[in-house]
């Protein structure tokens, strides 16, 4: 198959791995673009969602804005900002991260809602300040929960940041809007293989970041007594 | 506002076409997942492949599915039925899994009782665990029409026409007003679905009124993709 | 000593559940709350670490009103056992132990020794300490709740049906452990139950309650078997049903104890 043959052709040309418009720098960047949307939309969702999964306010409120900020397009919320702004990073920061926040809101609040609400009465019995049992007993307990919230907000938006490029930014969605631009369909592939390859790397260690937050306590109950 | 009323027929036609677009990937989608997920509930070995298989088909990003597929399918890149495999593929990747959860949510006891008041095998899946699993079904399938009815809008990128166009078309014009209406069009359309299943889940199950279990809440911190 | 002063309590949702309640609790002894659900037992002990506050009235502690005193501070001063145990899943047992002694500011070394000393006390193995709670038997964690309430040795002890989700042959050793504890540390222990012979076997002080924290008689187990206030207490401690009457039978020269019902539930000997 010539498409296939193509997109590995493209893949493995050194002219398309390195300079400004290569793939290292084009990954780097979109690995940028990823990072600063899920720290800011982090440092916005995470503790809201501390707060409102330790004091159970605003609940209900919480969910109608996710389920509302989930209908939103990210690819017309985004050109809608770039109109106003104008061409440059911060459009595309503030799209992605309406798109990252519900997953890391809904993470933490759920979180927090899934533990044990006597293993909080007795914190709270011992005598641990609402800080300390937030610090020392729902977030330890949750952390899978948030770490999980993490990991597909993370997920949605190395996937969705590919439309920067549409917004005449880099990244690797690059390859796809100058691709369709030409009917070069080896460069699309080829840049499509890479944010694939991108996903499931950062999957994989999410993943194993979510197993080592679950994965101290054992599960099974032995019990002899 | 008048650029909508001069163009109503237009956005109609490109929201009606979303809607059906959307509706039916959905639906291939759910009906690939239901026997899926179920057995992967019946066979706990095959549940770790399933969501494993499942998680890689979630990790590709939408505009790649949509350029990729039609490579693979033979079919042109501007057909609407690649964007249908496509949308179909990310809702059934989405769903096996809160199938898989849906069915596992239903009482071992309860089962049980079934099983000793007679029920056959298949009476048992049909009668007993489809509707008690229905709850959590409905929820994931809620996640999932608003997923597919934002994602379709990233189609238009590769010149399949649907309410998307109205984002390229607005930005090649620099013209706020289409884009603002593109926005409104898809979040009322995914509103507009939900309400729909919905009011079919309480129809179907009145005795659920399709409030959310715990367990759906924490899948849905598993969030969807536009 | 632990007094309550003419304590109400009505919940947010508008339930009363305590209406007018007073009583002084002496120091080095054990009172048991005993009262069906709904009694308002647990809302009165836990007013005592201030878990609740009640909307009028005032309890004090050693005379001081404890409304006055920090919340948090009051709670690391007073041990807590509850039902379940209400152990952190997250931790060691080890550590479940010491959290009151981290959060008193106690150092790392000196509160894990005085965890294992506290475990030894309560009957467990030190084996266990480096368990998660998951892996341990009910007994055991229920065991290992007593140890942290005892922990940093606080005067008062509150326990809220600390025996109600174990097995009857495991209650039965702890109920028995707990007496004997109480032998050796002579602590103000304030026991929830709605089992009146774990009432009867525990109390110094017993409190029947009615609906609402409504007392129907307070007194030592001999006092309550042998006065019952009324239809209520008696039927409450079961002397209507006959198991508390007994009487003594001859059989071949010995004296039997027979219950109301004619079941022998044991011998007299000469003391």
């Amino acid at each position: 198959m010539s498409v296939v043959s193509d997109t590995i052709d493209w893949l493995t040309d050194p002219i398309n791995r390195t300079g400004p418009d290569g793939f290292v720098n084009r990954t780097v960047e979109h690995l940028g673009y990823t990072a600063e949307t899920i720290a800011i939309a982090a440092v916005i969702a995470i503790p809201i969602g501390l707060w409102i999964g330790h004091t159970g306010r605003f609940r209900s409120a919480a969910v109608a804005i996710t389920g509302a900020f989930r209908a939103l397009p990210t690819l017309g919320l985004l050109i809608l900002i770039v109109l106003f702004l104008g061409i440059g990073l911060t459009p595309t920061l503030i799209a992605l991260t309406v798109l990252a926040i519900p997953p890391l809101l809904a993470g933490a609040y759920s979180g927090l809602e899934s533990v044990d609400r006597q293993t909080i009465d007795a914190a709270r019995a011992m005598g641990m300040t609402e800080m300390q049992i937030l610090r020392k007993v729902e977030v330890p307990l949750a952390l899978p929960i948030i770490v999980g919230g993490l990991r597909s907000a993370v997920l949605q938006v190395v996937a969705t940041a590919t439309v920067a490029a549409y917004v005449g930014l880099g990244g690797l969605g690059r390859y796809l809007i100058d691709g369709q631009a030409i009917s070069d369909y080896a460069q699309m592939a080829g840049g499509s293989v890479l944010v694939i390859l991108l996903a499931l790397v950062l999957d994989g260690l999410f993943a194993g970041l979510q197993g080592a937050a679950t994965g101290r306590r054992p599960k099974k109950q032995p019990t002899t007594a | 506002m008048s650029w909508f009323l001069d163009n109503f027929d237009y956005v109609r036609e490109l929201f009606v076409r979303h809607a059906w677009i959307s509706v039916l990937s959905t639906l291939i989608g759910f009906a690939f997942a239901l026997p899926v997920g179920w057995f992967a509930n019946e066979h706990p070995r095959l549940r770790g492949a399933s969501v494993f298989i499942v998680a890689i088909l979630y990790t590709i990003p939408s505009i790649a599915m949509f350029i990729l597929l039609p490579g693979l399918l033979g079919t042109p890149i501007l057909s609407v039925s690649n964007v249908v495999v496509a949308l179909a593929i990310y809702a059934a990747a989405v769903m096996v899994r809160s199938v898989t959860d849906a069915f596992g949510s239903v009482s071992p006891a309860v089962l049980d009782a079934a099983s000793a008041a007679g029920f056959s095998r298949a009476q048992r899946v049909f009668r007993v665990e489809l509707p008690l699993a229905g709850p959590v079904l409905l929820a994931g399938l809620r996640v999932v029409s608003v997923s597919t009815v934002s994602m379709l809008s990233v189609a238009s990128l590769i010149g399949v026409s649907n309410l998307g166009s109205l984002f390229t078309d607005g930005f090649r014009r620099d013209f706020l007003t289409e884009i603002v209406v593109g926005i409104v069009a898809i979040v009322v359309l995914a509103v507009a679905l939900d309400l729909l299943i919905n009011l079919v889940g309480r129809l179907l199950m009145p005795w659920a009124s399709a409030q959310q279990t715990p367990r759906a809440r924490i899948s849905l911190a598993r969030g969807s993709r536009a | 000593m632990i007094e309550y002063r003419s304590i109400g309590k009505t919940f947010a949702d508008g339930t009363e559940a305590v209406g007018d309640f007073s009583l002084v609790l002496p120091s080095r002894t054990t009172t048991v709350f005993v009262g069906s659900s709904g009694c308002g037992k647990t809302t009165l002990l836990r007013m005592v670490n201030r878990m609740v506050d009640p909307s009028k009235g005032q309890v004090l502690v050693d005379d001081v009103d404890i409304a006055t005193r920090n919340k948090v501070e009051l709670r690391r001063s007073i041990g807590y056992v509850m039902q379940h145990a209400g152990l952190l899943p997250h931790r060691k047992v080890i550590d479940n132990v010491a959290t009151v002694l981290r959060l008193n500011g106690v150092d790392k070394k000196e509160a894990r020794d005085r965890s294992y000393a506290v475990l030894e006390t309560v009957g467990l193995d030190s084996s266990l300490a480096t368990k998660y709670p998951s892996q341990l038997s009910g007994g055991q964690q229920q065991r290992v709740g007593v140890a942290r309430g005892l922990v940093s040795d606080p005067n008062i002890l509150l326990m809220d049906e600390p025996f109600g989700a174990v097995d009857p042959i495991v209650r039965e050793e702890l109920q028995a452990e707990l007496l004997r504890l109480q032998r050796d540390l002579d602590k103000t222990i304030v026991f929830v139950t709605h089992d009146i012979d774990e009432a009867f076997l525990l109390g110094d002080q017993v409190v029947i309650l009615k609906k609402g924290g409504e007392v129907a008689q307070v007194g030592s187990p001999a006092d309550i078997l042998a006065a019952p206030a009324d239809d209520f207490v008696r039927s409450f401690v079961g002397i209507d049903k006959g198991s508390r009457t007994l009487h003594v039978e001859q059989r071949d020269g010995v004296d039997v104890v027979v219950d109301g019902t004619g079941k022998a539930t044991g011998v007299l000997e000469a003391r």
